[in-house]
């Protein structure tokens, strides 16, 4: 193509007569997008979030959110005659009497779980590689605030059915609202417009789900967006990548056209969920009623931490003056949330300060090379993977033959003891990969070629790194250490004197200490191995035909 | 932005590095060389054409697929009705199916168009600090003073200190449109509609029980106010589960006179979180809520054995009618369900009470 065509060419200089779109378009057209398949994860939760608000209007055009006694008088014969909310007659209705409405209603469920699943994994892997550094803090703050409304959406989306299995997971959120002190009782009855369930709460949830955080959501996943943009995106360490510059294709046409196929992806898997994987059949659950329950309900996956945590709860309350203090709903609500939450939100704030770097970040960490950082992530994974297990306790004990309350009881010590084994088992791992690491830019890798030495020796030859590995290796980065060393006088020195200084320097040097430095020196204790008259005598580099022998 | 060239892992291989007092790569020496069709951009590699024309054929199949499955979609909206549970599943599965062929076909396609018929890219961008120069900075702040002093915001007190006052209540304005949300709680979770003479009617099939019915030792029903089957209000909070013991199996913490020939009557109402403990276990005599396992005894005044309930399940006093139909001999005299704040030891004064009675 020689020319643009005239349709583009006059649409575009019509616009950008009016719009000045020309000089934005100059600037970002070629925009460069570096690669990386763990910066897909994010755009799963996005497109995810493209398909609910397309999926969620279709379904709005026949959902009635009333709360109003009907009896149904559907296609679906088992519950002819029976009783129930309209919101739930209306859901039957989608269900059985929209054409491709079951289908829709499915891919949305799906979606939803896709949605959080998606945010949850693309968090995990801007933690771990330490993406949320200077300058990209607000954008993480914006992540955490868009995890905890997803969550809030899907609760408030999840109890619009109306059905048994959705009501329980309002009874549930209406105990723990009703348990919080002072404000609890008020809360409940402005929530349900009275008493529990009331006839207003579907309406109310109805609106939140729909417009309120959606709208929040919309405006917060735009602004993550736009910081993505004007900040350009991280990059892993490699050849030629370097904190001042961004290596990878362009926006247009290269990185536009894989978005919308991994658009159509996602889209495409939802789709095939929708199609072959049941979710939610609420014809089967029956209408609410809060006298009945079934057996076995389970939440949705991302409420699972709260109902494990809800589970694992010794039975404490406190009872003073006349007040209670319900601790067993409080502290499962609450303090689980609260750790992951306000932790993933203090967290580039609290790294900052511990190592008091105040530097633009643009090459991401591999994990390894940040243990302490690893492996508090991972500890935190631990405490929300237990919680999630035990959300499912029954069933772990209906499957695995194991007593219902062993369940319970294991998990009380397991959330205590599991996040610190895995920081433990973390840290000896990242040690272990970082000596690796050390090792194979010493002494190469291990060409498969056996060679005999003159003198009937046999010795492996080693060949060294290819060059993109080793930079990517080799873009270790240094963790800074506040300076807490006594100066020759024995003074401290400033910010270090008071206890929260002291503080400080000692998290400071245990959270920077590099253990293993790739050029080989500072094996300070931790022994790796290497001393002489072991095997690595004879570990040879060859370049080439010629190998040279290390000792 | 300028684009440079990176030497990338490939180029090494194919292109020997250049040797100084060589010309250039890309000059003719000799001027034999014929001139590039296409123009190399630096960092932008271009596909081999050969391969770019199978990949070709690849992706025209793949569009060509999801035009066909689009086809499909579209008409098995129109061949495929929905009413019943399998209508409802082949259209499910017709409609979702063609839907999923054509989006994973289109974004194949795609995919394999990206690779290997756009060209592979090593571009680079430079990065700049996020931070405005000083230059900037100082201006704005300037302006921003010489603003604040032109407003007169800074200087005039008394306006500064009303327009806040100003924007006090209305900012509080909003949360005192809420109010009307809901009524406030008053003394409501305290009573249930339970109240003396009230008829005991089985769940779902709105039956009063007749006690001498209601006689084999194990047996257990679910039972809601008479008048109230279809009120979720009144049923959240006054629904029962009716036991039959065995005299002998009943201990202390039941109150004796309030069963009935060995029928005891507890809320069905987690004191949890408030899931109903529907499930019954007739060897122990434990009601576990299923929500959080919760487990109480119910020979025992439905004490808490294990999990996170704090409180038992209250007990309603019942007795029968002049036709041995079974009654609610009063309301609970505690609140039944979850704990909330102003709930207190409803149970200490609820025992104290019981005591000055008897």
């Amino acid at each position: 193509m020689n020319e643009t065509p005239k349709p583009i060419a006059g649409t575009a200089t019509y616009l950008d007569d009016r719009l000045g779109a020309g000089s934005f378009l100059k600037r970002n057209l070629r925009k460069v997008f570096p690669d990386h398949w763990s910066f897909l994860l994010g755009e799963i939760a996005l497109y995810s979030f493209i398909i609910l608000l397309l999926t969620g209007t279709f379904l709005t055009f026949w959902f009635k959110p009333s709360m109003q006694h009907v009896i149904y008088d559907g296609s679906y014969q088992p519950l002819v005659g029976v009783g129930m909310s309209e919101a739930y007659a209306s859901t039957l209705h989608i269900s059985f009497e929209v054409r491709g409405g079951l289908l829709i209603r499915q891919i949305h469920h799906w979606a939803a779980l896709l949605f959080v699943a998606g945010m949850t994994v693309h968090m995990l892997r801007v933690f771990f590689t330490g993406a949320y550094r200077k300058p990209r803090e607000l954008n993480w703050i914006i992540g955490v605030l868009l995890l905890t409304l997803a969550l809030a959406e899907g609760l408030t989306g999840y109890s619009l059915p109306d059905d048994l299995l959705s009501g329980a997971g309002l009874r549930i959120t209406e105990g723990v609202a009703i348990s919080l002190p002072i404000v609890g009782t008020y809360i409940t009855f402005f929530l349900f417009g009275g008493e529990y369930p009331g006839e207003d709460v579907i309406s109310r949830f109805y609106s939140l789900h729909i417009l309120l955080i959606p709208g929040i959501l919309l405006a917060l996943i735009s602004a993550h967006m736009v910081l993505m943009w004007v900040q350009k995106h991280t990059q892993m360490p490699g050849p030629g990548r370097t904190e001042h510059n961004v290596v990878g294709a362009p926006f247009y046409p290269a990185f536009m056209a894989k978005a919308g196929a991994y658009f159509l992806f996602t889209f495409a898997a939802v789709a095939g969920l929708g199609t072959f994987a049941q979710i939610n059949p609420i014809w089967l659950f029956g209408p609410y009623t809060p006298a009945d329950i079934s057996a076995g309900s389970q939440p949705d996956w991302y409420m699972g931490f709260l109902e494990g945590a809800l589970r694992l709860m010794p039975s404490w309350e406190i009872n003073f003056l006349d007040h209670t203090v319900p601790l067993s709903v409080l502290i499962p609500a609450l303090v689980p949330m609260g750790i992951i939450m306000t932790g993933l939100a203090v967290y580039p704030f609290a790294e900052q300060w511990i190592t008091g770097d105040r530097r633009e970040h643009h090459l991401v960490d591999r994990p390894r090379n940040a243990p302490v950082r690893t492996s508090i992530g991972m500890a935190g994974v631990t405490f929300y993977g237990i919680l999630w297990l035990l959300g499912a306790n029954d069933w772990i004990s209906a499957y695995f033959h194991i007593g219902l309350y062993e369940t319970t009881i294991i998990g009380r010590f397991a959330i205590f003891l599991g996040p610190a084994l895995a920081y433990w088992i973390t840290y000896r791992i990242c040690i272990g990969l970082q000596r690796k690491d050390q090792d194979i830019l010493s002494h190469g890798v291990e060409s498969g070629v056996i060679k005999r030495l003159p003198h009937g020796e046999y010795i492996e030859v080693h060949t060294p790194l290819a060059e993109d590995l080793a930079d990517h290796v080799r873009g270790k980065k240094e963790i800074p250490i506040v300076d807490g060393d006594e100066d020759k006088d024995g003074i401290p020195p400033k910010g270090v004197r008071n206890p929260i200084g002291k503080l400080r320097a000692k998290a400071s040097k245990f959270y920077g200490t590099d253990h293993v430095p790739l050029d080989g020196h500072g094996h300070n204790g931790h022994g790796n191995g290497h001393g002489d008259g072991h095997g690595d005598d004879h570990a040879a580099v060859g370049a080439g035909d010629k190998p040279r022998e290390l000792h | 932005m300028t684009d440079k060239e990176l030497p990338g892992p490939d180029d090494e291989t194919r292109v020997p590095r250049r040797v100084i007092g060589t010309p250039a790569q890309g000059t003719a020496v000799l001027g034999t060389r014929p001139a590039k069709a296409e123009v190399e951009t630096p960092g932008v590699t271009l596909p081999d054409p050969a391969d770019a024309r199978k990949a070709e054929r690849v992706v025209t199949l793949l569009f060509f697929v999801a035009f066909l499955a689009g086809i499909a979609f579209i008409a098995s909206y129109v061949i495929f009705q929905v009413g019943d549970i399998d209508s409802t599943a082949a259209s499910n599965l017709a409609l979702g199916g063609s839907l999923t062929v054509a989006l994973l076909a289109l974004s194949s396609g795609v995919v394999v168009w990206v690779r290997r018929m756009m060209p592979k890219y090593n571009l680079v961008q430079e990065r700049h600090e996020m931070r405005s120069d000083d230059d900037t900075r100082g201006y704005v702040d300037e302006t921003f003073r010489a603003g604040a002093n032109e407003s007169g915001f800074v200087k005039h007190k008394m306006m500064r200190r009303t327009l806040l006052l100003a924007a006090a209540p209305l900012g509080l304005a909003p949360l005192v449109l809420l109010k009307d949300l809901g009524p406030l709680p008053g003394t409501s979770l305290r009573h249930t509609v339970w109240k003396k003479g009230m008829k005991l009617v089985v769940e779902g099939t709105g039956q009063p029980i007749l006690a001498s019915d209601f006689d084999s030792p194990g047996g257990i029903l679910s039972v809601v106010p008479e008048g109230y089957e279809h009120d979720l209000n009144a049923l959240a909070k006054a629904t029962l589960i009716l036991i039959k013991f065995r005299p002998e199996d009943l201990k202390s913490g039941t109150i004796r006179n309030w069963t009935y020939d060995g029928i005891v009557a507890y809320s069905k109402i987690c004191t949890h979180v408030g899931c109903p403990a529907a499930l019954y276990e007739q060897t122990t005599h434990h009601i576990l809520c299923p929500c959080h396992q919760s487990t109480f005894d119910a020979t025992d005044g439905a004490r808490v054995i294990f999990g996170p309930a704090a409180r038992p399940l209250p007990q309603l006093p019942i007795g029968v009618d002049g036709q041995g139909y079974l009654i609610a001999q009063a309301d609970f005299d505690v609140p039944v369900g979850p704990s909330f704040w102003e709930r207190g030891d409803a149970e200490a004064d609820a025992r104290e009470a019981r005591g000055n009675q008897s």
